[in-house]
């Protein structure tokens, strides 16, 4: 039986597992970004990840919020660059939205993807079809939005197939932000390198939850 | 490539601490990786500038006398994390505001817009102005889209004049734009720069060919034509920032007895003898159209590590932006007596 919210303590330890995956996948990623940008994103999510768990662990937290908020800053004082920004953005907008609240629910999960995808709109300017890293993170909030009455447990699994679908339908995309861009219709047949962090990322959260 | 480093991985660091003791006491390194003047006056509008470092003498060495108040630097050839613009920020506020005036790439502009809400955050207030003057990036009617090259030296000169007599930060952000859209840039890259840490060139193009716009890491230009001579080259460079003032409908054309700054910029491996045989061309066919050369300047000042090519920059001059240009500056980019 999954969790149907989580307290605090629940959240340090699922943004641990979260950046442990990613560190995990780093092979992974950086072949993803070899076909189609300058390979470099798996390199910056692992330094990212890595920065993440000194500050979590090095941290003492009051509120959920403040778990990925720090996530955020972390991820884009060690990473920088465009990705830094974006992620940093996605942790930071997400944590910002569950201000106040003291435990993630289902409500919390949709109030998170949702902030996280239209921060990250704004800040990177892609919308969905780009081939970017929302053509995961846009179908896991409207999932999200859409199955509200689930507990957790269901509805984080729900997210996470949602976002693999997306980041399997970026491989149909041609690019047009970012290096990939004068790549032009040769990015085709390959998924979206952020597109594929989106989705390790969530998939890692429902393995948490549901564990 | 032989290259003098250590470690791969600290170059920024290290060449940021050389910087520093090249100032000989004018400036100081504050936080991880920021460097300001030591001496800001108090209610100043403060101007920082930044960027990815391996463009030297750019951004840092822009720190100085009527110049940038301070700078944010990245790693790399990667912007800085809005940490350190955060920190760069606190560093030169002196209460009356702080202007970001850094070249248009998509990391620069996130990680900068991030710096500042948190600087926000705290309190301070900050206003963007972004250098666009790249004229092969995008055509006129999008001109805000285009990349920031070698005419930012002249920009910052002009708003650093500027930001020592403005009392708000709204006029220094007027007069940054203004310098911006008064100044034009085209460049032509003949071969790619390494990148330090891995050796890679940084872009790929044919040893007989020059790459026409081509941007300072590579993005693509107008058109890759055969190498050719300094003075077939020059006119056809100048012509188009020329035609770039006759298509914007923003700004006057440049006419006869109009004045301008002209800068020559090296991307690194081209020579000072390379830039002057340019510089004479340059002057000659601007004379002959009767735009009259206020003031020159010529050497490295927007590199990329051992690339070769050459950029032309033309600013062109009003009483306003005159008068900010006449001020003398000085720092490790560029001095003016």
């Amino acid at each position: 039986m999954g969790k149907e919210n989580l307290d605090l303590s629940d959240t340090i330890e699922m943004v641990k597992q979260v950046a442990i995956s990613i560190i995990d996948s780093e092979p992974l990623l950086t072949d993803a970004d070899r076909n189609l940008g300058d390979g470099d994103h798996g390199l910056g999510m692992e330094r990212g990840m890595k920065a993440v768990i000194e500050k979590i662990e090095s941290s003492s937290f009051n509120q959920i919020s403040d778990v990925f908020k720090s996530a955020g800053m972390a991820m884009m004082s060690s990473m920088g660059g465009a990705s830094g920004a974006l992620f940093g953005t996605l942790f930071r907008n997400g944590g910002k939205a569950l201000d106040g609240k003291e435990t993630l629910n289902s409500e919390g999960l949709k109030s998170f993807l949702n902030a996280a995808n239209e921060g990250v709109k704004s800040r990177g300017g892609a919308s969905p079809g780009d081939k970017t890293m929302i053509d995961a993170l846009e179908p896991a909030a409207q999932k999200a939005s859409e199955n509200i009455s689930l507990p957790l447990y269901e509805l984080i699994s729900l997210v996470s197939q949602a976002a693999d679908k997306g980041k399997e339908e970026s491989k149909d995309m041609i690019a047009t932000m970012g290096r990939a861009k004068t790549l032009g219709e040769r990015s085709l047949g390959h998924p979206d390198a952020g597109a594929c962090s989106v989705a390790i990322i969530l998939k890692s959260m429902s393995e948490f939850i549901n564990q | 490539m032989k290259k003098l480093i250590n470690d791969p991985l600290k170059v920024a660091d290290e060449l940021l601490d050389g910087l520093v003791e090249a100032y000989d006491g004018q400036c100081k390194k504050v936080g991880t990786r920021s460097i300001i003047k030591n001496e800001i006056a108090d209610n100043k509008v403060a101007l920082l500038v930044g960027g990815g470092a391996g463009h030297e003498p750019i951004y840092h060495g822009l720190v100085g006398v009527n110049l940038a108040d301070g700078a944010a630097c990245g790693d790399i050839f990667a912007a800085p994390p809005p940490d350190i613009v955060l920190e760069a920020t606190e560093a030169v506020d002196r209460g009356n505001g702080v202007l970001y005036l850094y070249g248009n790439y998509a990391g620069d502009v996130m990680n900068f817009d991030i710096g500042a809400e948190l600087s926000s955050d705290s309190g301070i207030n900050v206003s963007t102005v972004l250098i666009t003057d790249d004229v092969c990036s995008a055509p006129p009617e999008n001109k805000g889209d285009r990349r920031g090259i070698a005419g930012l030296v002249l920009i910052v000169k002009l708003a650093g004049a500027a930001s020592q007599s403005v009392s708000d930060l709204k006029d220094l952000e007027r007069i940054a734009k203004l310098a911006v859209l008064h100044t034009r840039s085209v460049g032509v890259s003949m071969a790619p720069g390494s990148i330090p840490a891995t050796g890679k060139p940084t872009f790929e193009i044919d040893e007989n060919l020059i790459g026409l716009g081509m941007g300072i890491h590579g993005e693509p230009g107008v058109s890759e034509i055969p190498m050719t001579t300094a003075d077939d080259l020059t006119p056809k460079m100048l012509d188009l920032i020329i035609e770039d003032f006759i298509n914007d409908t923003e700004i006057e054309e440049l006419s006869k007895g109009d004045e301008i700054l002209l800068l020559v910029n090296s991307l690194g491996a081209t020579t000072m003898m390379e830039c002057l045989i340019c510089l004479r061309k340059a002057k000659e066919y601007l004379n002959e159209k009767g735009i009259v050369v206020y003031d020159t300047a010529v050497g490295p000042y927007v590199t990329c590590q051992e690339m070769s090519g050459i950029s032309f920059s033309i600013t062109k001059l009003n009483d306003e932006l005159k008068k900010y240009w006449d001020m003398p500056c000085e720092s490790i980019c560029y001095t003016k007596l």
